[in-house]
């Protein structure tokens, strides 16, 4: 089968240091693939490099097909075409994610009206009215009516990412990039997500690239890992391979960590 | 099924005393510039009674030098200003705009000269750029005065609109509509613009009271609408000779100059605080 996203020999550099260094990795379709690593090793600029969304500060060499198209070195509006329809992103911080000055039900509509114009169809009134309120529903979002009305900063939190979440949907992508889509939720909201992406995921059969510094955040929702530390991937593997048998130092210490934390939960009285 | 709208705004009430006094300045200035293209209590440029009357009955706000009504001049000026005003904050907002948009986009070496030209030219007097262009167009006219106070206020709301754009394009929700496949037009008028736009919109406001500011400026000196066009400045240019003998000639224009210049400082404030929902919510 041939990969969704192909990314070989990555290399991202600044003019004076290396950020990630000859990164393999590759994704096939419905595969859900976690990528590991600790703040600042490059998790989140390997996946804007994969949408061609880098800074221009950072320079890209190397190989990344996404759909069979080569992103790195093509122009931009070339790219655009693959955005929405090849790839969506989730973020971390679903506040920011969102125009501040737009209602939500809106910013829902954008890429669905966006999505409908790409397979020739229009979208509006009525119909586009139902779409978003699908949408809504199938992100669990309470309240339709009264939220589809409000502003970003009127709701929650966790209503802030799914409504992000909504959004990447509303794309019909066939890889979803979530960057820790859960770290800046409270511990109950990012079990509510994580069981929410893993679902919609499973539904649609879409890909997903899981980036997350929470090694247990994404046992349960990824099959692979791959352990990203200082720009190299220093371990891949199936899950439950990984967590029962790290090879590389540095996943042994995640993993130790995690089960650490989770002695420590189970301690409480 | 349920109801369906969803993207309909929903209609709010709102509104402060800074908003309904704003408009109560700007709007009775509005009214007056409206009625004086149909009425005024004299014909402006016939002498109505003697010279240099003090105010009465007949005449609310005397008569000038020449035995002409004097308020009849100064309704005539509040529809000079709103032309002046809009026509140059129009200009203004068009070519700033557009400028500060395409700075926040240019490569590295394009933008620093843009930049650079804009610290240039804000370092120049508006008044200044505006003699400059009345002089390069053969006769002073309204709308020499309009361009030349347009081009100049274009440079303040260009350098304005390329910070707040480069601060906004920073946002995630740029790079969320980005990853989604939006092009640049929609997001520059679907995200950028509405977020930037109440900032600037106070900016307009202010600039429009400079705008009028500096129509009065050039028609005091002699540079702005010509003669039978009665403009605040020239009325108060023409007072200065009899300021002591008849000092309502000056102290009318002033008080319609600032009341105009006031009136849409209070309505730009007003509409901030009802524009944005993210200070309407507090």
């Amino acid at each position: 089968m041939t990969a969704l996203l192909a990314i070989t020999g990555l290399t991202l550099k600044t003019s004076t240091t290396t950020l990630v260094d000859s990164l393999n990795l590759s994704i096939a379709p419905g595969e859900r693939l976690g990528l590991i690593g600790e703040s600042g090793s490059g998790k989140s600029l390997t996946a804007m490099a994969a949408t061609g969304l880098l800074p221009p500060s950072i320079k890209a060499s190397g190989s990344i097909t996404l759909a069979g198209q080569q992103i790195i070195g093509t122009p931009d509006h070339q790219l655009n075409h693959l955005r929405g329809t090849d790839v969506a992103v989730v973020f971390q911080e679903p506040l920011t994610a969102l125009d501040p000055l737009m209602r939500i039900g809106r910013q829902i509509a954008e890429p669905l009206q966006r999505r409908a114009a790409r397979d020739g169809n229009s979208l509006s009134g009525a119909a586009l009215d139902q779409a978003i309120l699908d949408l809504m529903a199938d992100v669990a979002l309470p309240d339709p009516q009264r939220i589809a009305h409000a502003y970003p900063h009127e709701i929650s939190g966790g209503q802030r990412q799914r409504v992000a979440i909504a959004m990447a949907l509303a794309c019909r992508p066939d890889l979803l990039i979530a960057d820790e889509p859960t770290t800046a939720l409270d511990v109950t909201t990012q079990a509510e997500i994580l069981r929410l992406l893993d679902s919609l995921v499973r539904q649609r059969n879409m890909a997903l690239l899981f980036i997350s510094h929470d090694l247990p955040v994404v046992a349960g929702i990824v099959d692979r890992v791959a352990v990203l530390r200082r720009g190299v991937i220093v371990e891949t593997g199936p899950v439950a391979e990984i967590f029962a048998r790290p090879q590389h130092d540095y996943t042994a210490t995640l993993v130790a960590a995690a089960h650490a934390f989770d002695a420590a939960l189970g301690a409480q009285p | 099924m349920t109801t369906l709208d969803v993207t309909t705004p929903k209609r709010r009430s709102y509104g402060s005393i800074t908003l309904w006094a704003g408009l109560a300045l700007v709007g009775l200035h509005i009214a007056i510039g409206l009625l004086t293209l149909v009425w005024t209590p004299y014909d402006p440029t016939g002498m109505s009674g003697g010279r240099l009357e003090a105010p009465s009955w007949l005449h609310w706000a005397g008569t000038d030098r020449l035995g002409r009504d004097f308020l009849t001049q100064i309704m005539i000026g509040s529809r000079i200003a709103l032309i002046v005003g809009t026509g140059a904050v129009a200009i203004g907002v068009l070519i700033g705009v557009t400028l500060g948009i395409l700075a926040a986009f240019a490569s590295k070496l394009l933008d620093d000269a843009l930049a650079a030209t804009l610290d240039i030219l804000i370092a120049f007097p508006t008044l200044l750029i505006a003699m400059l262009v009345v002089a390069a167009s053969d006769t002073a006219n309204l709308a020499s005065a309009i361009v030349a106070i347009g081009i100049a206020l274009s440079a303040i709301v260009a350098r304005l609109t390329r910070i707040l754009a480069k601060r906004v394009l920073l946002m995630d929700y740029i790079t969320a509509a980005r990853t989604s496949g939006s092009s640049w037009p929609a997001i520059v008028f679907g995200h950028i613009l509405p977020n930037i736009w109440p900032t600037l919109s106070v900016n307009f406001a202010l600039q429009f009271g400079l705008a009028v500011i500096a129509e009065a400026s050039l028609s005091y000196l002699g540079l702005g609408a010509p003669p039978p066009n009665a403009s605040w400045g020239r009325l108060l240019q023409e007072a200065q000779g009899t300021v002591y003998t008849a000092p309502i000639g000056a102290i009318a224009p002033g008080i319609a100059l600032v009341s105009l210049v006031i009136g849409i400082n209070l309505l730009a404030d007003g509409l901030r605080d009802s524009i944005d929902p993210t200070r309407r919510a507090r």
